[in-house]
C-alpha cells in the first residue's frame, strides 16, 4: 500500500528567502486520478508560493465543487482554506477578500463550477476586479460525475460515450477580457515552464488575475477524439513563453536582443516575454480578444501572459475600504458610538 | 547522456547499495523482507547461499553495506543490517536439508590450506560437486582467524562450530594439528589443484624501539595474545595495560584484557580518533567497557625498571594533512607523555607469510612478498594453485575472504575439468514486477520513520567477568521486525518504458525526495545541475531515457529514491512500475 507520501524529503532542498523549504508548501497526498492535469498544476501552485516567498499562513485558498476543486487539500497545508458550495467560491473570496485584504487569495475552480453552474459569479467577480488569483482547471468535461461534456468543451470534441459535442464553447479568456479582467492568462498543465512564471506573475498582480489551464482529464477526457487529451493539446498549443522575475531579485538571465520583451509590473517585478510573443502587446485588450480569435479559428490554443493592465486598482480602492483587516480593529473603531450613527444619519437628511 | 542500458546487470545492481557493496553481494533487501514475513529459515538460505556464515557474520562481519545505505543519505543511520543477519541466522529452524546435495565422488582431489573462511567457502562450494577436499589447519579446529582472533564474547563458540560443521559435515577431510611446512611437498602429493587460504598470521612487532628486549615478559603480539587466550594457554593480564593500535584487533585485544583481569586498560594510538582502522561500533563497545582511547600519541620507548617493564613513552602528535590528503604527523615538541603499565599489547597491524612456499615451486611472488594472481580468477603463477582470503591480496575481512572463496571454487572447479578459468558465467538476474493492484505491491512500499534500533547488551559487570559471555544480545522479534521494516526495499526497482509515457509530470511531482525530471537532455556533468534537486552526489547514477514526444527526457538521480513506488502508482499508463531485481553472484554449486 502505497497510498502513504512518505515523510522523507531531499536533504538538498532548498531553502527560500523566508527560511521555509517546499515541503511546507505541500499538501495531501492527492486522491484525483493517476496522471490528472490537475495534480501539475497543484505542483506548479506550491513552486510559484515557495519561490515568491509567500509565508505559507499568508495565504487563503477558496475553492467550489468538482475535481478542481478538491485540490486546494493538495497544496498549501499550512494555509487557510475554504471549500465552498458549487459554482460560489467567487462570494466567498470577496467576503474573505474584504474582511482581510493582507493575505494572498487563490481561488481555485473548474470548467463547470467557473462556466456552468458558477458562471453568474465568475462574471461578477471580473468585474470587481477583486485581489486575487483566479485559477480554473479546464477539462472540458465533468470528470466526478463520469466525464459529461462541460460547457467548455470544444465543438466537435467527442465525449468518452462516444457523443460529439454540438454547441459553442464559452471561452473563459475572452469572457474575462470583455468584464475588464486587469490580468489574463491561458496556459497547459502540462507545461510548467510557463504555468509556475504565470502564476508568479498573477500572484504579483494587484487585482482580479485570471489563468484558464487546460488540464486533460486522464480518465473521461484522454481519449482520441477529445480536444483535450493530453497530445492533441499539446499539438494545438501556441505557447508564448515567459519568465518571471520578482522585484527583490536582481535580473540575472540575459537574452538576445530582439527575441524578449519586458514588462514592468507594478510593485517593479518584470515579465520576459520570449520569442513567438515579441508582437504581441500584453496591454492591448483588443489585441488580444482577436489573437485568441485569430488563433482559435486556425485550430490553435493561445497560452501565456495574454493580458495585463499593470495600473490596475482593486476592489478595496473602488469602495475605498478600511485600510487594515477586520480583525486588527479595535471594537472602538468597528462600533464607533451612537454620536457617530447620529451624525451619519444627520448627514442623510 | 545516451539512454541508460538497464539491460546492462550491473546497473540496477549498482542502485543495491547495500549488496553492491557486500563483497559476496548478498541479497540484503531480499533476506530483510523475509525477516519481516518471520520467515526466518528462508532468510537464513537466502544469506548461507551468498556468504556462507550469517551467524558468524551477523555479529563479525565488517559491514561495508552499512555505511553504502541508502537510508542513511536521507535519515541519519542506515539500516541495522549486519544485526538483522543476526536475526535470521537466531530464529532459524532447520535448515541443514536445503543444504545442496552431495554428488558422488567426481575423481577429483583437492588441498585446501588454512581451515579459515576462505578455504571453507571453497569447500562449501566444491564439496556438493563430488570433489575429494582436504583441508589442512595447525589449529585444533577449523575457523581459522574466526576461532583464533575473533574474542568468544563477540563470537560464541557454538554459533562458530555450527556453521563450520555445516561445511565440515559434507564430507572434507581434516587434517588438524598439522602445519603444512611445504609447498613442494604438498605439490608432490596427487592433488588436483591447490587453494591457499592461510590468511595473515604475522603480527606486525615494534623490534627496534628501546625497551622492547629488556621489557619481552610484558609485551606481546595482539594476534598471538588473543589466540592463546582462545586456546586457553593466558587466563589473566597484569591490572594496568596499554594497548597498542587502532585496529579492530586492538579493540579485540583491550576487551578481552578488561575481562582477563585488567583494571586500567588504554588504548594509545599514533592516529587521529577519526582516523582509526577499527569500526564505529567496535571503538564504542571499547569505550562503554570503560577504556579510554587516546589518540596522537606515537610511542618512542619501552620502559624498563630492574628488568620489568613499567609503562611507556610516547611523543604527542599533531595530524596535518596535504592538499592531497595524505597524512603526516608532526611532533608537538612537549616532553615526552609517560603512561604506566604492567603489559602491553602490540596490535598495530598484520602481515602476509609464506614461508612454507618455496620459490622453486613456479609460485611467484611480488616485490611485496605478495602471490602474483589474476584478481578475477584467483589463479597464482603456478596454474594449479589459487589463493584467497587474507593469503591472497593482503588483511581485509571475513565476508572478502567468502567472496574469494567463492571465485576461487568457480576457477578451481574449471581448471579440474580442463575449462578455461577465465570461463566464467555471469550473475543470474531477474526483474519481475511487484504489481498486484491498484494501491498495492508485492512488498511494503510505505516508509516508516522509525530510528534505528539499539541492539541490547548484557549487562556489563556480568560481561567483563566472563570472557566467554556474549555482550550482544540480538533483537527479539518485534524489535527486528521494526528494525526489517526500516530497509528501503532499494531491490525493487523503478523502471521506465519510454513508449508508454504521455509526459503528464505525474511522477515528477509526487516524488518525495524530488528524483525525476522531465528536463531537455544535456551532457551529464550540466544535466546533473539543472535537475529538479542537482545530482551532486557523483557515486549515484543517473537514469535517462530516450526521448520523449515533446523532445524531452525522463532524468532520474537514483540517489535518494525510497523506492515507495509512489511514481508508479501516480502513473496514468504504467510507463512506471517497480520491478523486484534478483541479482545473483554465480558460483560452482548452485542451491536449486
Amino acid at each position: 500500500m502505497t497510498y502513504i507520501k512518505p515523510n522523507f524529503r531531499h536533504p538538498n532542498l532548498p531553502v527560500n528567502d523566508l527560511g521555509y523549504r517546499k515541503s511546507d508548501y505541500e499538501g495531501s497526498i492527492s486522491t484525483l486520478c493517476a496522471g490528472c492535469g490537475h495534480d501539475s498544476i497543484s505542483t506548479a501552485i506550491i513552486d510559484a508560493c515557495f519561490e515568491s516567498c509567500i509565508e505559507p499562513h499568508r495565504i487563503a485558498k477558496l475553492s467550489g465543487i468538482g475535481c478542481s476543486s478538491k485540490t486546494p487539500t493538495y497544496f498549501l497545508g499550512k494555509s487557510h482554506g475554504f471549500n465552498s458550495v458549487h459554482g460560489r467560491m467567487p462570494s466567498v473570496a470577496t467576503g474573505a477578500n474584504l474582511a482581510n485584504r493582507e493575505l494572498t487569495y487563490i481561488g481555485v475552480s473548474g470548467d463547470g463550477d467557473s462556466a456552468s453552474i458558477g458562471m453568474g459569479q465568475f462574471v461578477h467577480v471580473v468585474r470587481r476586479n477583486l485581489n486575487m488569483l483566479y485559477i480554473v482547471e479546464n477539462n472540458g468535461c465533468y470528470g466526478l460525475t463520469k466525464g459529461q461534456d462541460s460547457a467548455t468543451a470544444d465543438v466537435g470534441s467527442v465525449s468518452k460515450s462516444g457523443n460529439t459535442n454540438a454547441f459553442e464553447p464559452i471561452d473563459l479568456v475572452s469572457t474575462a477580457l470583455q468584464m475588464g479582467a486587469t490580468f489574463v492568462g491561458r496556459s497547459f498543465s502540462g507545461d510548467k515552464d510557463q504555468l509556475e512564471p504565470l502564476i508568479k506573475a498573477a500572484l504579483a498582480h494587484k487585482g482580479f488575475a485570471l489563468i484558464d489551464v487546460i488540464s486533460p482529464c486522464v480518465t473521461f477526457n484522454n481519449h482520441e477524439g477529445s480536444t483535450k487529451n493530453y497530445r492533441r493539446t499539446r499539438e494545438d498549443v501556441e505557447a508564448m513563453p515567459l519568465d518571471f522575475v520578482p522585484m527583490r531579485e536582481e535580473i540575472k538571465a540575459t537574452y538576445s536582443e530582439g527575441t524578449t520583451k519586458e514588462v514592468c509590473m507594478h510593485d517593479g517585478s518584470v515579465i520576459h516575454l520570449h520569442k513567438a510573443n515579441v508582437d504581441f502587446d500584453v496591454h492591448d485588450r483588443v489585441g488580444a480578444l482577436s489573437a485568441i480569435q485569430r488563433c482559435k479559428e486556425q485550430g490553435r490554443i493561445l497560452t501565456g501572459l495574454l493580458y495585463m493592465d499593470p495600473d490596475s486598482e482593486d476592489f478595496h480602492v473602488a469602495l475605498d475600504t478600511v485600510n487594515k483587516p477586520l480583525s486588527r480593529l479595535s471594537e472602538k473603531e468597528l462600533c464607533p458610538g451612537s454620536k457617530v450613527l447620529d451624525s451619519i444619519n444627520d448627514g442623510l437628511r | 547522456m545516451k539512454p541508460t542500458n538497464i539491460s546492462n546487470p550491473e546497473y540496477f545492481h549498482k542502485v543495491v547499495d547495500c549488496q553492491y557493496a557486500c563483497p559476496a553481494h548478498t541479497p540484503v533487501p531480499e533476506y530483510i523482507r523475509l525477516i519481516a514475513q518471520q520467515r526466518y529459515s528462508d532468510a537464513y538460505m537466502v544469506n548461507w547461499e551468498s556468504n556462507v556464515f550469517p551467524g558468524i557474520l551477523g555479529r563479525t562481519c565488517d559491514r561495508p553495506c552499512e555505511p553504502a545505505c541508502r537510508r542513511a543519505r536521507v535519515e541519519e543511520q542506515p539500516v541495522a543490517i549486519c544485526r538483522l543477519k543476526r536475526v535470521a541466522a537466531d530464529f532459524k529452524g532447520e535448515v541443514t536439508s536445503r543444504f545442496p546435495k552431495i554428488a558422488p565422488k567426481n575423481g577429483k582431489k583437492i588441498a585446501l590450506v588454512g581451515a579459515g573462511p576462505a578455504s571453507l567457502t571453497v569447500a562449501r562450494d566444491l564439496a556438493p560437486l563430488g570433489y575429494e577436499l582436504h583441508i589442512y589447519d595447525d589449529q585444533k579446529k577449523a575457523g581459522g582467524f574466526m576461532l583464533s582472533q575473533i574474542p568468544s564474547f563477540r563470537l560464541p563458540q557454538q554459533v562458530l562450530d555450527e556453521e563450520v560443521g555445516y561445511i565440515l559435515d559434507m564430507g572434507v577431510v581434516t587434517h588438524f594439528n598439522q602445519y603444512v611446512e611445504s609447498m613442494g611437498s604438498l605439490l608432490q602429493q596427487d592433488y588436483d589443484a591447490i587453494f591457499v587460504g592461510s590468511g595473515a598470521p604475522r603480527g606486525k612487532d615494534l623490534p627496534d624501539l628501546p625497551g622492547r628486549q629488556e621489557g619481552a615478559d610484558n609485551i606481546a603480539i595482539g594476534i598471538d595474545w588473543l589466540s592463546s587466550v582462545a586456546f586457553e594457554h593466558i587466563d589473566n593480564i597484569g591490572e594496568s595495560v596499554i594497548v597498542l593500535g587502532g585496529g579492530n584487533t586492538a579493540m579485540d585485544c583491550c576487551r578481552t584484557s578488561r575481562r582477563l583481569g585488567g583494571k586500567d586498560v588504554k588504548v594509545i594510538v599514533r592516529s587521529p580518533f577519526a582516523d582509526m582502522k577499527a569500526s564505529p561500533w567496535e571503538k564504542e563497545d571499547a569505550i562503554h567497557e570503560g577504556i579510554p582511547i587516546i589518540d596522537n600519541h606515537v610511542p618512542l620507548e619501552f620502559v624498563v625498571e630492574n628488568g620489568k617493564l613499567v609503562g611507556m613513552r610516547f611523543d604527542k602528535v599533531k595530524a596535518v594533512y596535504d592538499e592531497n590528503g595524505k597524512r603526516s604527523l608532526i611532533s608537538l615538541g612537549e616532553a615526552p607523555a609517560f603512561y604506566p603499565c604492567d603489559d602491553v599489547l602490540i596490535a598495530i597491524g598484520q602481515e602476509n607469510a609464506f614461508p612454507w612456499i618455496e620459490n622453486n615451486v613456479g609460485i611467484e611472488f611480488d616485490k611485496w612478498g605478495m602471490p602474483v594472481l589474476d584478481k578475477n580468477t584467483f589463479q597464482s603463477s603456478r596454474a594449479n594453485v589459487f589463493f584467497g582470503g587474507d593469503a591472497a591480496f593482503g588483511p581485509e575481512n571475513i565476508i572478502t575472504a567468502v567472496a574469494h572463496g567463492h571465485q576461487a571454487a568457480i576457477s578451481i572447479d574449471l581448471f579440474c575439468k580442463g575449462e578455461s578459468v577465465q570461463d566464467r558465467l555471469p550473475p543470474q538476474t531477474n526483474l519481475v514486477s511487484q504489481k498486484m493492484g491498484i494501491h498495492e505491491w508485492s512488498y511494503d512500499s510505505s516508509t516508516t520513520d522509525e530510528d534505528r534500533k539499539i541492539v541490547p547488551l548484557v549487562e556489563l559487570t556480568s560481561a567483563l567477568q566472563d570472557r566467554k559471555l556474549e555482550v550482544e544480545l540480538g533483537f527479539d522479534v518485534a524489535t527486528a521486525f521494526e528494525e526489517a521494516e526500516r530497509c528501503l526495499n532499494c531491490d525493487v526497482q523503478t523502471v521506465f518504458e519510454e513508449e508508454k509515457c504521455i509526459e503528464c509530470d505525474a511522477c515528477m511531482d509526487i516524488c518525495p525526495t524530488s528524483c525525476i525530471t522531465f528536463t531537455a537532455n544535456g551532457e551529464e556533468t550540466e544535466l546533473r545541475e539543472r535537475l529538479k534537486v542537482a545530482a551532486n552526489n557523483l557515486t549515484q547514477d543517473l537514469y535517462v531515457s530516450d526521448n520523449l514526444p515533446t523532445g524531452k527526457v525522463m532524468v532520474k538521480d537514483e540517489d535518494v529514491c525510497l523506492h515507495c513506488g509512489l511514481c508508479a502508482e501516480r502513473c496514468p499508463t504504467a510507463a512506471w512500475d517497480m520491478q523486484k531485481y534478483w541479482y545473483s553472484v554465480t558460483k560452482a554449486c548452485s542451491l536449486e
